[in-house]
């Protein structure tokens, strides 16, 4: 089991023929990833060759989804026209299906075409958003998977931990910690660094609560906004599992941007102090230096009775 | 309130509320004494304000400093001018000189502009601020009565002197929104008229010049109750800069980091910090973390400094100068986690660095992820002094190490 992806996933690429879709759709492809199409507005008709198929382009959404029955779309347009993308996804997993899942990568959309963006998926229960500016979601398997991003797929493997972070490379560094002490992953996600975005901490905990195969869960925040905060509150009273948690900007200045557009102490609030601290008040386990993840997580899962001391 | 994103000077943002018919005072931007005179003389009000304009909120209660001596030159960054005198003495005491608020940090910003603005009588002081719900996904309107003074203190003190508002998705307030808004700041007849044409015209120039953020504190009903924008802090949102060429004009490259945007023009993100240790490291959490930890293990971290999934050579022997630059560094951390980076391109980049920047400070690399074991080996292999290790734990204690008994 996982959450939102697996090997089965039909994947269609918004903007495959760019050079980072391309890129991007030849590394799923590699991964094991079932990339079945993709859309660029003018293109429709030419096949773009991916590692052993070749797959259809499409001009718009509609007729993608319609064709191919695909159940995610992952995003690799420029930051001025990936809101419109997003929006266009939706309304076609909307009207055909029902249901869908959006993973966009783009970096830099204005935040009030998210705010836009994210009014209109709110009507539409089917749908989730995932990012922006985010590395993706993926969900290791038993030959390959299913990767729906950026991240390098080979550092992961299948196992039994859920991943959720808003960083992308810092995620990689949290499953690096869960390998070195012979964990693997359910599923990992990155939900980005942006103030606005679509799916959250606490979806992510809903997910891996339900998820039989999820055992405990790493959660990693960064300064900015209360989303730690809030997600520790909830964790508290409806998360059964365990959670490692770190929180990366505890030395960052206030005031100052670090590299994530929502990555910024504002008026005191946003602090990592205040993030741990509302992480330790509901359990969960942190780790103040990040290549200690795996030692607080193995000590974590013997204190839960799931493995052998 | 701190600001987020690109920022305008008050009289450039006041500019912009005059095009877009929010209520301001007539007044003048001048940079040098005799220009605020000419003002004060065609402005025709006996009472002016002779305001500094610098990015740092905090101006009137600030002091303004001597750039040579340092000796305290005037307190209070804004003043009120009864006489043309008045004009000329703090127009002195404020251009070219420094002033330090509580937001300019302790270094404080020279002071090149001056605005003149005509006096207002005053009946009361409200404060009003538009910025980004990012918790509500919308835009949010803050109220209260109590102007002129820190937002965050009402916050702190009397939180239920703030009175909150949201958009929907599209930028529009409930209907009936303004009217409760002006209500519960207890605002009546012509006043509430003026205040809801105010909100309206405000919350549609956020909109169409995607702004961060809006404050006017003090918002001031005057005598004659008109309701009149006294100051105005204005933000944009740096992401739709592209769709408003506009902007470009308004910015002071004298408020901004020149560093910071030199590493930004390369595709890094790097703020500059109080420490030794310099950092250099992919990925924006992985930056902080990094520095973190290596506060963690003892040290003082020098810089942030993401070289963004982009990088290449040219732009890692542009971050090492960036790093190098700074006079306190003693030791720099590399930590990169590959994933479409390779770790040996960046092990050949950083040879190649550090032969044409001189590199003499200690170097801890770390490597992980793509190519990490070829990216050591070309580290090893190479005539370069540097220590390389598997984990960010040991990175930072070897580089705190490395800088530990280094005199300052």
């Amino acid at each position: 089991m996982s959450i939102w992806i697996n090997e089965s996933s039909k994947v269609l690429v918004q903007g495959i023929t760019g050079g980072q879709g391309t890129f991007h759709a030849t590394r799923m492809t590699e991964y094991g990833t079932d990339v079945v199409g993709g859309v660029t507005p003018g293109k429709g008709g030419q096949l773009v060759n991916l590692p052993g198929r070749s797959v259809p382009v499409y001009n718009t959404m509609d007729q993608a989804v319609s064709e191919t029955d695909a159940d995610v779309s992952v995003i690799y347009v420029p930051a001025r026209f990936a809101a419109a993308a997003i929006v266009e996804a939706a309304d076609a997993f909307n009207e055909i299906k029902g249901e869908g899942l959006i993973v966009c990568i783009t970096e830099g959309i204005p935040i009030l075409d998210m705010i836009r963006c994210i009014g209109h998926i709110s009507e539409m229960p089917g749908i989730r958003l995932i990012g922006p500016n985010c590395p993706g979601i993926i969900t290791p398997g038993e030959n390959g998977g299913c990767k729906v991003g950026i991240m390098p797929g080979y550092i992961h493997a299948k196992g039994r931990i859920g991943i959720i972070s808003k960083s992308g490379t810092l995620t990689y560094e949290a499953v690096a910690q869960t390998m070195s002490v012979g964990e693997g992953q359910t599923t990992c996600i990155g939900i980005g660094g942006d103030p606005i975005s679509g799916t959250g901490f606490i979806d992510c905990l809903a997910a891996f609560e339900d998820d039989p195969e999820t055992e405990a869960v790493v959660m990693i925040g960064e300064i900015g906004g209360t989303a730690e905060e809030d997600a520790a509150a909830w964790a508290a009273d409806n998360f059964s599992k365990p959670i490692v948690g770190f929180v990366a900007g505890a030395t960052a200045p206030p005031g100052k941007r670090m590299g994530h557009a929502g990555a910024i102490i504002s008026g005191g609030k946003g602090t990592a102090e205040e993030k741990f601290s509302a992480f330790e008040k509901a359990g969960i386990h942190i780790a103040r230096d990040p290549s200690k993840i795996g030692e607080v997580l193995v000590s974590v899962l013997i204190e839960a009775g799931l493995r052998e001391p | 309130m701190p600001r987020e994103g690109v920022n305008i000077h008050e009289y450039q943002g006041k500019a912009l509320f005059r095009e877009e018919g929010v209520a301001v005072q007539e007044g003048v931007h001048c940079t040098t004494v005799d220009q605020a005179l000419e003002a004060y003389d065609s402005l025709g009000s006996k009472i002016v304000a002779v305001k500094s304009q610098i990015h740092a909120g905090g101006r009137g209660k600030g002091n303004l400093y001597c750039p040579d001596t340092g000796d305290l030159q005037m307190e209070g960054g804004v003043k009120i001018a009864l006489s043309r005198d008045e004009v000329e003495t703090y127009s002195k005491n404020i251009l070219g000189n420094i002033l330090v608020t509580k937001q300019s940090g302790p270094e404080g910003k020279m002071v090149n502009n001056l605005y003149i603005e005509a006096g207002c009588e005053i009946a009361h002081e409200y404060y009003l601020a538009l910025l980004v719900d990012r918790e509500k996904d919308a835009i949010l309107v803050m109220a209260s009565t109590e102007g002129g003074v820190d937002i965050e203190e009402v916050a702190e003190t009397t939180p239920q002197a703030i009175h909150k508002a949201w958009t929907d998705s599209s930028g529009k307030l409930p209907t009936g929104a303004d009217s409760a808004m002006a209500d519960s700041l207890g605002l009546t007849g012509v006043s509430k008229d003026s205040f809801k044409e105010m909100l309206g015209r405000l919350v549609s120039m956020f909109v169409s010049r995607d702004c961060s953020m809006v404050e006017i504190n003090p918002l001031v009903r005057a005598g004659d109750g008109a309701m009149i924008a006294l100051d105005s802090k204005i933000s944009f949102d740096d992401n739709a800069s592209f769709r408003h060429p506009w902007r470009a004009e308004m910015r002071d490259m004298s408020e901004e980091e020149e560093v910071e945007i030199r590493a930004n023009k390369s595709g890094l993100s790097y703020v500059k910090l109080d420490g030794n240790i310099g950092c250099l490291v992919n990925g924006a959490g992985l930056a902080m973390a990094s520095m973190d930890v290596i506060k963690l293990y003892g040290g003082e971290p020098a810089n942030f400094l993401d070289i963004g999934g982009g990088a290449n050579k040219e732009s890692i022997t542009t971050a090492f100068g960036i790093i190098l630059e700074d006079p306190n560094v003693e030791g720099i951390l590399v930590n990169i986690f590959g994933g479409i980076i390779r770790c040996d391109m960046v092990a050949r980049s950083i040879i190649d660095a550090s032969r044409e920047v001189g590199l003499s400070v200690p170097l801890v690399v770390r490597f992980s992820g793509t190519n990490h074991e070829e990216g050591r080996d070309v580290l090893e292999e190479s005539s370069l002094e540097v220590t390389t290790v598997g984990t960010l734990a040991d990175g930072a204690q070897a580089i705190v190490a490395a800088t530990v008994g280094v005199d300052a």
